[in-house]
């Protein structure tokens, strides 16, 4: 059994720090007489202090603020508690509104707090003969080869965990210089359908909309390269 | 002379037998029935996907159709659980495959399912008719296109608020030409539109379809051709309600409208235009449930679409509606049983126009007898509008109540708001949930713990004095069954005395709060049974025993440790070093 004393004695040695506490995963900081921890940025408990615009007897008792502003409830983390689904609803929403009334806001923080990660580099990845198609991270590449051997690993090697999509392949493919049963290739911004290779890199990545790992044989209308392969040049 | 029960007489008797907790006492009776009751076990449930491991239920339970199950813990919805934590679909679908190939629904609320997963569920289960994903992450719409593809007799597809790398809309072809037992879709979550004539065969080819929810990208002319294909809907969840109709189309939408004579439930409505509102008046009288919660609209156009909805039991809707709008709805809709007010403004208080204050839910408390079930976002309240609510509603489940700016006080008196929360448990005897807001000192907690006796469910955040109010809840509230407490002066004296407590509860989280990582290490060492996970995204170099922890998720388990934890989450037993009081980061 706890008795009020004991926990009033317990209160005495913890001593709620002022400062800021922004984004997850705070803590409370907790210094006792004699010294305190080394908390450094870590947040510490929220409490009435910070929110004096509510114009509570606290409040009215709170020493300065460590100089910045308070956090008002919108820069706590989960607060209000909206599901982070209305609330992309919603951001979403009033970033269409400003648009339409012609001023773009920059939001810096909230997105990070509001959004899922929005993963801009993936493109999807179909190939010839399987039904289920893939995505690949195109930021996550630098290059032609580096490109190559994530679908060659996707496409032809089971990893544990994954329904092995086509099968035993186990040699490199080298799908990219013509040698092999299956060519790459990409739709691009304007829906023409090219081999994969011919365009340098860069240009490559923010051109092509998707990918297609196509049978050679039927690779033949698609526009022709320009160059021996082992002459291309690639950045 | 053998007394017993032949096990085909059993298995018979038990097949009346639906509910769990009876089977679950069935199942204690002895070894025989045990396994007649095991063996027979069509629906499983499992509230905390890491309390127990897929093998054993899929050892035990061969013949489940059925499988539901939860995984991360409810402070998820609000980004408090960092990502990478756990809830992995993929060691159950397959534990399932490998021994219930009779599964034929799967139900999964707040998990990680991948493409892998929803691949592995479209090989594996020949009859597969129930995909329901709530608050799922992990998969793209190529997953959806497997189970469209290989589910031949799916009856149910059904995603809420999940996340889903959207890849486009052309996962909805995938359905064959040959599917026909379509009973309820929802894709309202999803981005990308779908290609129309994809949705309206599919549509025309599914006369049992009784539940459609539709995406935003689906225009107001697309959703006209469709509800003629499909008057015979219960359920509807509308597309983008903005576009500009001409006066042929309007009237055209209007007369499908009036063709459905069987529709209860009416959502989506995003953006709505307020001319369109008269468009749904003909469905009002028939509404039992609508969510306007997307419905951009203002009180007065709200007002005319809730009078015409005399039957309603469920009304989701913005702050927007305003504390007058409640009053017509206190005078409308007398059924009302569960009432939802969201907050219009993303940041909650500082964006909003609106000031929703106590007076529209005492109006609603007022009106409406057989209110049960409330959630309420508002930016005051008062303790005397508590006492009336609880006066007028005794017979409240659900009580959950967020005054947005934290430690707001009666906005009256500039009191706390412990009498008010004290007349809500004292009065409503059956409540089950409660989450609780505003300015609140030990005396709330005092008084939940004395009456809360049936209360199930507590959250909690932003409160309290100290130690002693945690002790009160985990010694007063007897049916205490999940308790989630973020940035309160809780810590270690009241969970060290309530340990026992923490085994017959499924789960307590605390976040922001002042407990001790020395508690954390004690309490996993006492008690054996449950999980005791320290989530620490930004541990110290050392860390002494006094040190506070970011987060600690406290579950009771069979299973044990789990195997699955990722670097920022911290146990006796994967970290063992731990014991010592140096604690190494690689």
């Amino acid at each position: 059994m706890i008795t009020e004393l004991e926990m009033g004695k317990a209160e005495s040695e913890l001593e709620l720090g002022l400062g800021l506490s922004l984004g997850g995963g705070t803590a409370a900081k907790i210094s006792k007489p004699g010294g305190g921890g080394a908390w450094g940025e870590r947040g510490r408990l929220l409490t009435a202090k910070d929110f004096p615009s509510v114009g509570s007897k606290r409040a009215a008792d709170s020493a300065s603020h460590a100089g910045a502003s308070p956090p008002r409830s919108s820069q706590v983390v989960g607060w209000p508690p909206i599901g982070s689904h209305r609330m992309n609803s919603l951001a979403a929403k009033s970033a269409r509104e400003e648009e339409e009334a012609g001023k773009k806001k920059v939001k810096d923080d909230e997105p990070k707090d509001v959004t899922k990660k929005v993963q801009v580099g993936f493109i999807k990845v179909n190939m010839d003969g399987v039904a289920i198609g893939r995505k690949v991270d195109l930021n996550a590449h630098s290059s032609y080869e580096n490109l190559a051997q994530t679908l060659e690993d996707m496409f032809f090697r089971s990893k544990p965990g994954t329904i092995g999509l086509t099968g035993q392949f186990t040699k490199p493919l080298r799908i990219l210089d013509g040698s092999s049963e299956f060519v790459l290739t990409y739709e691009d911004k304007e829906g023409d359908w090219m081999l994969v290779g011919d365009v340098p890199w860069r240009m490559f990545t923010t051109s092509v909309k998707r990918l297609r790992v196509m049978k050679t044989s039927e690779a033949n209308g698609l526009a022709a390269r320009h160059q021996e392969p082992n002459e291309r040049q690639r950045k | 002379m053998d007394l017993r029960l032949p096990s085909k007489v059993l298995e018979h008797i038990l097949s009346f037998v639906d509910s769990n907790e009876d089977r679950n006492s069935v199942s204690l009776v002895c070894k025989s029935w045990f396994e007649t009751e095991r063996r027979t076990r069509k629906r499983v449930f499992v509230r905390n996907c890491y309390a127990v491991t897929p093998e054993a239920v899929a050892r035990r339970f061969p013949e489940t159709r059925s499988l539901t199950l939860k995984g991360k813990p409810h402070f998820a919805d609000y980004n408090l659980v960092p990502d990478g934590w756990g809830g992995y679909a993929w060691p159950w679908i397959e534990a399932m495959a490998a021994k219930c190939p009779s599964l034929d629904e799967l139900r999964l609320k707040r998990m990680v399912v991948t493409d892998e997963c929803l691949e592995k569920i479209a090989a594996s289960f020949k009859d597969f008719k129930v995909l329901v994903l709530t608050s799922c992450e992990g998969f793209s719409t190529d997953g959806l296109a497997a189970i469209a593809v290989a589910c031949s007799n799916l009856r149910e597809l059904e995603l809420r608020e999940c996340i889903v790398e959207d890849l486009g809309g052309d996962w909805l072809s995938y359905f064959p030409e040959t599917l026909t037992s379509l009973v309820s879709l929802d894709f309202s979550c999803l981005d990308s539109e779908v290609k129309l004539s994809d949705l309206e065969r599919l549509v025309s080819r599914s006369p049992n379809l009784k539940s459609l929810k539709l995406n935003r990208a689906v225009s107001l002319d697309a959703l006209g051709s469709l509800l003629r294909l499909a008057p015979q809907l219960v359920e509807l969840g509308t597309g983008s309600f903005s576009d500009k109709l001409d006066q042929e189309a309007v009237s055209k939408l209007s007369q499908a409208f009036s063709e459905m004579k069987e529709l209860k439930s009416l959502s989506g409505l995003w953006d709505v235009l307020p001319e369109y509102i008269p468009l749904l008046y003909s469905v009002c009288p028939g509404l039992t449930s609508l969510n306007l919660s997307y419905a951009t609209v203002q009180m007065p156009d709200l007002v005319e679409l809730l009078t015409r909805c005399s039957n309603l039991q469920k009304l989701w809707v913005m702050d927007l509606i305003e504390d007058k709008g409640l009053e017509v709805v206190a005078s409308s809709c007398k059924e009302l049983r569960e009432l939802r007010v969201f907050p219009s403004g993303a940041e909650g208080l500082n964006d909003t126009n609106v000031a929703m204050t106590e007076q529209g839910l005492v109006s609603v408390s007022e009106g409406c007898p057989n209110l049960e079930s409330v959630l309420y976002f508002c930016v005051q309240f008062t303790n005397a509008a508590m006492v009336t609510i609880a006066r007028n509603r005794p017979n409240l489940t659900c009580f959950r109540l967020c005054v947005m700016e934290p430690f707001s006080p009666d906005h009256k008196t500039q009191q706390p708001l412990d009498e008010g929360f004290k007349a809500i448990v004292e009065r409503c005897k059956d409540l089950q949930r409660l989450s609780v807001s505003g300015l609140l000192t030990n005396k709330a907690f005092e008084y939940i713990g004395t009456h809360g006796k049936k209360l199930r469910m507590l959250s909690i955040a932003f409160a309290g004095d100290s130690d002693l109010m945690l002790h009160h809840l985990l010694s007063g509230c007897e049916s205490l069954n999940k308790l989630e407490i973020r940035d309160c002066p809780f810590g270690d004296t009241a969970l060290l005395e309530n340990a026992a407590k923490l085994e017959t509860m499924r789960s307590l989280w605390m976040s922001s709060c002042c407990v001790s990582f020395g508690a954390c290490k004690l309490l996993s060492q006492k008690m054996p049974k449950l999980n005791v996970e320290v989530i620490d995204e930004h541990p110290l170099e050392t860390r002494p025993d006094s040190s506070p922890v970011e987060r600690i998720y406290i579950y009771r388990t069979l299973a044990g440790p789990r195997l699955d934890m990722p670097e920022f989450v911290w146990t006796t037993q994967k970290n063992p070093e731990i014991g010592v009081s140096h604690l190494a980061i690689k």
